[in-house]
């Protein structure tokens, strides 16, 4: 097994650990955070197979790498939507759950700003 | 074939990506998510992908691990009703079934990678001579594949109309998050004072040595927005308010640059985003030039938030 390789097979696990927090945590802000160690699996898995594609004297594919660059930008980009809807949420009504069945707050609180 | 300190990285990174996971606190798991950052960093540098690696320091690392910091401290009230909530054993049954079959499936798909690997560095490097800049990242994300850059650009200006919409209506217009109150004869606020002029030469350098060596104007920007958070956070001075002509004007001149230049490309070598013959690099450093202010703009205005508050 090579260092590609390696680093593939941990992103494959990143992308599992990250499903599994995305789908059983009950905090969406544990959700936005799992679903960042997904993206970073992804962006290893990635990263790994641009490092197979060396050559030309480079160390990896360039075409794949500068993907990896507009990809990290555009998942924080996300993320700070993401987190700011939930501010919002947490702005209007107290709570930050995402259970259909939970008790309006919105009544009687006064929005936090 | 594989040495020891890759096999620790990878053990590493795993080890944090569980505490991340599955820490019961959330501003320990936010912390661990930022060492995870630190360490994925090292991970590049071993995968020979140094430009990523700066951007996922700056990025993925520093500015994402800020902001969910920032979300977790003031989250950190609702955390107990959240441990009511969590789903039945029959769920995390299954997440954990469905989330070790992706595992199992990805596994098998990188023990299949064709070999030898496909590869594109071959064009790259015949063609990078053209654009004359030296280090081909730049030649791919400026020059063979310019179109996406001008999108993730207009996809961070979209992300940060997106959190200003969230602002309540009362707010609008108004300075983001809330105010900062530091000791002014503090550590924070000495740093803040300290740190900054390094850190913009550090950026600007970072930025300039882009075009041949690894950098650019996305770590950077990066790093000009997190001086200007620490001076925020510090606070040394305040968030401006969002109805500012300069702000909005310094958040879209880069990316309208992008544009016109790309209509150039189409009116003088036939195409949109591209080049005249000879006048690449002058165009990709103007390009690089208008687009990092407004980059560091947009980075930093986003990790402040939506507006909050209007004028005191």
């Amino acid at each position: 097994m090579d260092t590609p390789t390696l680093f593939g097979l941990a992103a494959a696990i990143l992308v599992g650990l990250g499903l599994y927090g995305v789908i059983a945590h009950p905090q969406p802000l544990r959700k936005i955070l799992a679903f960042n160690v997904i993206g970073s699996g992804v962006f290893l898995l990635l990263g790994a197979i641009a490092r197979r594609g060396a050559a030309a004297g480079m160390g990896g594919d360039p075409v794949p790498q500068a993907l990896l660059i507009t990809g990290i930008v555009v998942a924080f980009s996300a993320t700070a939507v993401a987190v700011a809807l939930l501010l919002r949420l947490f702005g209007e009504t107290g709570s930050v759950t995402l259970s259909s069945d939970a008790p309006a707050k919105a009544d009687g609180d006064k929005p936090h700003g | 074939m594989i040495g020891m300190v890759d096999t620790g990285l990878a053990l590493l990174i795993l080890g944090l990506a569980v505490w991340a996971i599955a820490a019961r606190d959330t501003f320990a798991a936010v912390v661990g998510f930022v060492a995870y950052g630190l360490l994925l960093t090292l991970i590049w540098v071993r995968l020979h992908a140094v430009d990523v690696a700066l951007t996922e320091g700056a990025i993925g690392g520093g500015l994402t691990g800020a902001l969910l910091i920032g979300a977790a401290a003031r989250l950190r009230a609702t955390e107990a009703a959240a441990l009511s909530e969590r789903p039945g054993v029959a769920l995390r049954t299954l997440a954990a079934v469905l989330s070790a079959g992706v595992t199992a499936a990805l596994a098998v798909c990188v023990l299949a990678l064709p070999v030898p690997a496909p590869t594109l560095a071959h064009e790259a490097a015949a063609h990078v001579a053209a654009t004359g800049v030296g280090n081909p990242i730049p030649a791919v994300l400026l020059a063979f594949r310019a179109m996406d850059t001008l999108l993730e650009a207009i996809v961070l200006l979209f992300a940060l109309v997106g959190v200003w919409s969230l602002a309540p209506d009362r707010a609008w217009g108004g300075r983001p998050g809330p105010r900062h109150h530091a000791d002014p004869n503090g550590m924070l606020a000495y740093i803040a004072r300290v740190l900054p002029p390094i850190g913009i030469i550090v950026g600007a350098y970072i930025f300039w040595v882009g075009a041949d060596y690894p950098g650019g104007k996305f770590q950077g920007a990066t790093i000009l927005a997190a001086m200007w958070l620490l001076v925020m956070m510090s606070g040394l001075s305040d968030a401006p308010p969002i109805r500012k002509t300069w702000l909005r004007v310094g958040l879209v001149a880069g990316p309208l640059v992008f544009i016109a230049i790309g209509f150039v490309g189409a009116a003088a070598a036939g195409a949109f985003l591209a080049y005249p013959e000879g006048y690449a690099k002058p165009l990709i450093i103007v390009i690089e030039f208008a687009l990092m202010p407004s980059l560091a703009l947009t980075l930093g205005l986003l990790l402040a938030g939506a507006p909050q508050r209007l004028e005191e």
